[in-house]
């Protein structure tokens, strides 16, 4: 049952248990398949969210209901703002790629003003609603829908955050290996959030307005 | 195949005593497996045959730890010795295959069991071999968990209790139960299996008493401070004296249960003594279970129509009132949030109907299952709601 | 009481008050003043012998796998006390609260222990214990010098301590929950626990949660990425195969766990309606939410015993695994069954038959793969030649006192027997029959049979005998009767009883646990004892039990870089199949080694999240505010640090090699 591999064998052709040669984990090898893994389990937060609106949204309490509530055209120029924002992170990677500071300097900061309009667009539709007294403590269905549109929210300013972070490190050192990964890291997350986003617009928004 | 079991269960019942060490048990009331209820029998014995089933398998399983322990231990130098052999495909299908067996088996019973013994059943029997009559209908009792006690309401008898409980021995009980304020667990070991009582909700549970006696009944889930003491007396009659008992209730001291004497009863105390209301409001446990004792408060069932309607729109949003009393303030030991006393304000006081017309499910023939194809042996024909696999009954019977 | 507590808050001081302080109960304040004096003295002495900048140097900023995995025994250790106090102490109220008498708790004082008992033993027993024994095992098993992102363990362990220290707070300001372990609501919701004893428990489960998943995602990559060359996954050891499983379940459950607790602090804290009874709320949500978590998470408990048992037994029995690859899919099974079985913990909520048995079968089948595991340990020790050593014992204990527990659980997931048993002190019996069974004998198994790897000296074996015969014997005696008592009808949680013919079963369990006590106590008289005795203890070899697995391969303690040249792997038990082909290490020819640095960013932000907690729970809006954003920022700050590693000199690594050379050659000579 032990069968040598074929490679690894010592100049004699016995199996070369300890290879002199170093076996190179290069700095920061895994840390995208980490990433991933921790998008997959911020993922799961939002399922149980998702699964708390499924459960929850039928739920208005005598009060208001989706299409007293929500302004569909609003939320397409919001959708809107957060999809450009990934169209603008694709452009800053092209940049990335051809080594261009400034190129990804700039597309990512065209990125950081589309989140920073689609934050602004949210915060203002809470705002309505809150003024409306549509608040989360009135129904499960606003509890629900304020929390999970809220913790949406709540990543898209962490992403913000990262990225003028990310800014100024790149200002400082450059498109270094280490900058280059945090780039492509941040990307994941962007796309990430516009992804949960279609799922907020479709099962809160679309399917809320059209019932 | 079940009742069958349930046949040869005096025999059965035996086996995992002796297995147990019974010196020491026998006679220290085991009312799990000893109940005087139909119901909790069948779930007593089931304990018992899966238990004898698992038995099986987990009997050799350490007897050979013990053996192989003691035979391969170092200083055994008889013992053959194989350091490099792991691995038989015969012996890993045999370990595999040995507790599937056991599952398979175990899965067609709870498959079985489950059904039959369902909560929300109406009984079919009261006791083996004892069918129920197309004309008897079930004692109807409310149950309502309170802070800490048990209410009990017969809306036939028109009366109602706290921490007492008693029914005619071999009469079916249809219990409704529901909570006011947080999640226990309605359980009388004696005579059937426990059903949670949950505020907002209605859960049901069925069973009969087969001896009379006094047993005890308490909740099974820890509801906060005074949960300990939250017991009372199930009594099983005989006909004769459960109507006494129902006369003697009748002449009971506190009157009246109508909602504002149920708004009195449900602030929280413990170690309450049994109490008996004389009468009782009508349709008082669906305002319970709808939440809507207070006056002018909606009721869920209506809010809920209201929500399947889309809600009520955006001038739903200012009906909003909050509690006028404080219920709750001497449950929690301090202040609490302003937002835990609202409630939604009634649009119009409709009256409040009975759910207890729901359906139940349809009784389970309770006669054995013997295979496909073969007739029943006894038990007059019924409709069966339980259709068991002929294959999966094959393995058991 | 607490019923003292202010109404309103404090613009400074928030809920905060000298009433907080529960200086009414004398057996808190006794602890208190143990607690204050002894932790003088600990401080005291550290100053004396100037340790404070060695174990900040060495021991708090480390980013060393070995260490972390260490502390975070360490930090079991402590916690393991506290809950088994608390556990001594309902024992004796039980076994004193009959005809009338209401023992010598209260219930405010009761609830709090059984709920924390809960908690600590899970969250900050089980947890960390685990935990720490995949960290300082999974690298060395597969012959990594460190976890794939070092930093982040240091974080994860300070997280997980900061939310042990919250919980330990909560014994001396203010109250910890009465709501059980897993705080059902409405039960904790505002209305029904208006003070702070809920919110501790959400703060220290939420902090704990953050370390808990970040340390999950950090062993995944891990084994996925830095195994030796040749490792395939089925060459890897069974340990690190279910530890890999019980990271992933940590990986895909914690984030659930997280998820449900915000939203109760949402219901708490700003008055949503998700848990509540009214305005649409639904309580059963959580209690399914938290089940989905709950269930995977008693995978995540057992996976890596399950791991330490298969090594045990391949090593002291002399012989390879039975049955490695039905090892690994078993235990594959097992991670995806314990997603689908959760409703079983609350059959009696009214389902409908049909998803109870969909439920109930679903749990059943889980012990088919758990049995064949159990014969695979059996078929191991058939034809093997077993020394009965320490690790060996528990590994007997464990097989002989688990199938009980086993089959007690499946009987648990017969709905209709579920129906007379649920909650009641039967299910605790089984709990506790696997919990300890499994998951305690498990760690004692490990700590005996890694003890000499971590400190390059064994463990007594007098007092470890005591201490594995008081377990055995004590824990029979405690449970049994606990079995009994279930069958009688007799629920979990009761402080006071009425029937007096329980009494006798409950005082047999008050003197089970008085054994399980001195089992306890002669495990640390083993520890003291063994620290003593080092010197005559001392093995040189680095493979004091004729070892199988990778971490055997080097020294005892293994130096911070763990192997001078990683190994190429051929076998399945990689240092067995070396040690067989007089593999001989290289004593020259070291080059520099990259190492990652040691930093103080992770105890930092930790202690600014304890802090943030602790404002939290008190109302201290000002406070949480301001540690929230020293967090980000803190974190914000790391990231401008580029320069996170460096590397060990060929000379340094010359020098202990040479050491180790001679030490190998001493203890042949001898």
């Amino acid at each position: 049952m032990t069968t040598v591999t074929a490679d690894h064998k010592a100049g004699d052709g016995t199996f070369d248990f300890y290879p002199t040669e170093e076996h190179h984990h290069p700095e920061g090898h895994s840390t995208m398949l980490g990433f991933w893994i921790y998008l997959m389990s911020d993922c799961l937060i939002f399922a149980i969210l998702f699964a708390c609106y499924a459960v929850l949204g039928g739920n208005y309490a005598a009060g208001p209901a989706p299409k007293d509530l929500f302004d569909l055209n609003l939320i397409a120029i919001n959708t809107a703002m957060l999809l450009f924002s990934s169209i603008t992170y694709g452009f800053a990677l092209l940049q990335m790629q051809k080594g261009s500071v400034k190129g990804t300097q700039l597309w990512l900061a065209i990125t950081g003003l589309f989140g920073l309009a689609f934050l602004a667009i949210e915060i203002y539709e809470f705002q309505h609603l809150i003024h409306l007294g549509a608040t989360p403590q009135r129904s499960a269905f606003l509890s629900a829908f304020f929390t999970l549109v809220g913790t949406h929210g709540l990543h898209v300013t962490f992403g913000l955050i990262w990225l003028v972070t990310l800014l100024v490190q790149l200002n400082k050192h450059g498109l270094v290996a280490a900058n280059k990964r945090r780039v492509m890291c941040l990307s994941m997350f962007w796309h990430f959030l516009d992804v949960i986003w279609i799922g907020v617009f479709t099962v809160v928004y679309l399917m809320g307005v059209l019932q | 195949m079940l009742s069958q079991l349930s046949k040869t269960h005096a025999r059965l019942r035996l086996l995992p005593l002796v297995a147990a060490s019974l010196p020491l048990l026998s006679g220290c009331g085991l009312v799990v497996l000893e109940p005087a209820g139909d119901v909790a029998q069948q779930q007593g014995d089931l304990i018992v045959l899966s238990t004898m089933l698992m038995l099986l398998v987990i009997v050799p399983v350490m007897l050979l730890t013990i053996y192989f322990a003691w035979r391969y231990r170092q200083k055994n130098k008889q013992a053959t010795y194989k350091p490099d052999w792991d691995h038989s495909t015969q012996l890993e299908l045999v370990i595999w295959a040995a507790p599937l067996l056991i599952i398979i088996c175990l899965g067609a019973v709870t498959w079985v069991s489950t059904h039959l013994l369902d909560p929300y059943r109406p009984l079919a029997r009261t006791a083996p071999g004892q069918p129920v009559a197309e004309d008897v209908k079930p004692l109807e009792v409310n149950v309502v968990a309170l802070d800490w006690k048990w209410l009990f309401i017969y809306p036939e008898q028109g009366v109602a209790t706290v921490n007492e409980f008693a029914a005619p021995v071999d009469r079916p009980i249809r219990f409704r139960i529901s909570a006011s304020s947080v999640m226990n667990s309605f359980y009388i070991p004696a005579l059937a299996g426990q059903v949670y009582a949950m505020p907002g909700m209605e859960t049901k549970l069925h069973g009969v008493f087969n001896k009379t006696g006094e047993f005890e009944g308490f909740s099974a889930n820890y509801s906060g401070a005074g949960f300990s003491n939250m017991r009372f007396a199930a009594k099983s009659l005989s006909a004769a004296d459960f109507d006494q008992w129902v006369a003697k209730v009748k002449g009971g001291q506190e009157g009246t249960l109508d909602r504002m004497a149920y708004l009195k009863l449900e602030t929280p105390s413990e170690k309450e003594p049994a109490r008996h209301f004389a009468s009782v409001e009508p349709n008082i446990f669906d305002a319970i279970v709808n939440m809507c004792v207070e006056p002018g408060k909606m009721c869920a069932h209506d809010m809920m129509s209201i929500d399947a309607k889309g809600g009520a729109g955006i001038a739903g949003i200012q009906n909003v009132r909050e509690v006028t009393y404080d219920k709750l303030a001497a449950r929690g030991t301090g202040d609490f949030a302003r937002w835990s006393v609202r409630y939604v304000a009634a649009l119009c006081s409709s009256p409040l109907m009975s759910t207890n017309a729901g359906p139940d499910a349809t009784p389970v023939n309770p006669a054995p299952l013997s295979g496909a194809g073969l007739p029943r042996p006894d038990a007059a024909p019924q409709k069966t709601a339980l259709a068991v696999p002929a294959a999966v009954t094959g393995t058991i019977s | 009481m607490a019923s003292t507590l202010p109404t309103e808050t404090h613009p400074i001081l928030g809920k905060l008050s000298m009433s907080a302080f529960p200086l009414h109960e004398p057996i808190v304040v006794a602890t208190f003043v143990a607690v204050v004096l002894g932790g003088l003295g600990v401080v005291a002495l550290l100053t004396k012998f100037k340790l404070w900048g060695y174990l900040w140097k060495e021991w708090f900023t480390t980013v060393d796998h070995k260490r972390i995995g260490i502390m975070y025994m360490i930090l079991g250790l402590i916690m393991f006390l506290r809950g088994f106090a608390d556990a001594i102490m309902m024992r004796i109220q039980q076994a004193i609260a009959f005809n009338g008498s209401e023992g010598y708790l209260n219930a405010h004082h009761y609830d709090q222990i059984f709920t924390a008992h809960g908690v600590i033993m899970i969250f900050f027993v089980a947890m960390p214990f685990i935990t720490g024994l995949m960290n300082y095992l999974v690298p060395l098993q597969i012959g990594a010098r460190d976890v794939s992102f070092p930093f982040l363990n240091n974080f994860s362990f300070w997280m997980t301590t900061a939310g042990a220290v919250l919980v330990m707070i909560s014994l001396f300001v203010g109250e910890f929950a009465q709501t059980g372990w897993l705080a059902y609501p409405p039960l904790s919701g505002s209305t029904y626990s208006p003070n702070v004893g809920v919110d501790y428990y959400i703060w220290a489960l939420q902090i704990a949660g953050v370390g808990t998943t970040l340390s999950g995602i950090n062993l995944i990559v891990t084994i996925l990425k830095l195994r030796a060359p040749g490792m395939g996954l089925m060459k890897m050891p069974v340990f690190t195969w279910t530890s890999l499983c019980a990271n992933v379940l940590i990986v895909a459950s914690f984030p659930v766990l997280t998820a449900v607790l915000a939203l109760l602090t949402l219901d708490r804290y700003v008055g949503t309606n998700f848990f509540t009874n009214d305005l649409g709320g639904s309580p059963m949500m959580y209690i399914n939410l938290i089940w989905i978590w709950g269930h995977p998470e008693v995978y995540i408990l057992i996976l890596p015993l399950f791991g330490v048992f298969s090594e045990v037994a391949s090593t002291f029995s002399g012989k390879r695994l039975f049955g490695y690859t039905s090892m690994v899919y078993a235990t594959i099974c097992i991670t995806i069954l314990s997603y689908l079985v959760w409703l079983h913990h609350f059959f009696t909520m009214g389902s409908g038959a049909s998803v109870n048995s969909f439920f109930g079968i679903a749990t059943m089948v889980i012990s088919i793969p758990t049995g064949a595991k159990l014969f695979n340990w059996l078929f191991t020790m058939y034809r093997g030649r077993i020394r009965y050593e320490l690790p060996m014992m528990w590994t007997i204990a464990f097989m002989l006192t688990f199938v009980i527990g086993g089959m007690t659980g499946v009987l648990l997931a017969v709905p209709p027997a579920d129906f007379v048993l649920h909650n009641s002190l039967f299910l605790i019996a089984h709990f506790h029959n696997v919990i300890i069974g499994g998951v305690l004998f498990g760690l004692f198994a490990a700590i005996n049979f890694w003890w000499p790897k971590a400190f390059g000296y064994k463990l007594d074996v007098f007092w470890g005998k005591i201490s594995f015969w008081c377990w055995v014997v004590g824990f029979w005696m405690a449970f049994m009767p606990l079995y009994i008592l279930g069958l009688m009808g007799v629920t979990r949680r009761m402080r006071v009883f009425d029937d007096p013919s329980l009494q006798i079963w409950f005082v047999v369990a008050g003197i089970g646990a008085a054994i399980l006590a001195v089992g306890v106590a002669a495990m640390l008289v083993q520890f003291a004892v063994s620290i003593w005795r080092r010197k005559e203890l001392r093995d040189e070899t680095g493979d004091p039990w004729n070892g199988r697995t990778l971490e055997w391969a080097t020294s005892s303690p293994p130096p911070d870089y763990n192997f001078a040249f990683t190994p190429n792997i051929r076998d399945l038990d990689a240092w067995h199949d070396m040690k067989q082909s007089g593999a001989q290490r290289h004593t020259s020819g070291f080059k520099d080694i990259h190492m990652p640095s040691n930093t103080g960013t992770g105890i930092i932000l930790s202690g600014l999240c304890l802090v943030m907690g602790f404002a939290l729970i008190w109302h201290i809006w000002w406070l949480a505010a301001g540690s929230f954003a020293a967090v980000i920022a803190g974190a914000i700050y790391h990231t401008f640090n580029y320069k996170r590693d460096f590397y060990i000199s060929a000379t340094t690594v010359t020098e202990t090699e040479d050491a180790r050379t001679r030490q190998l050659a001493d203890a042949a000579g001898a």
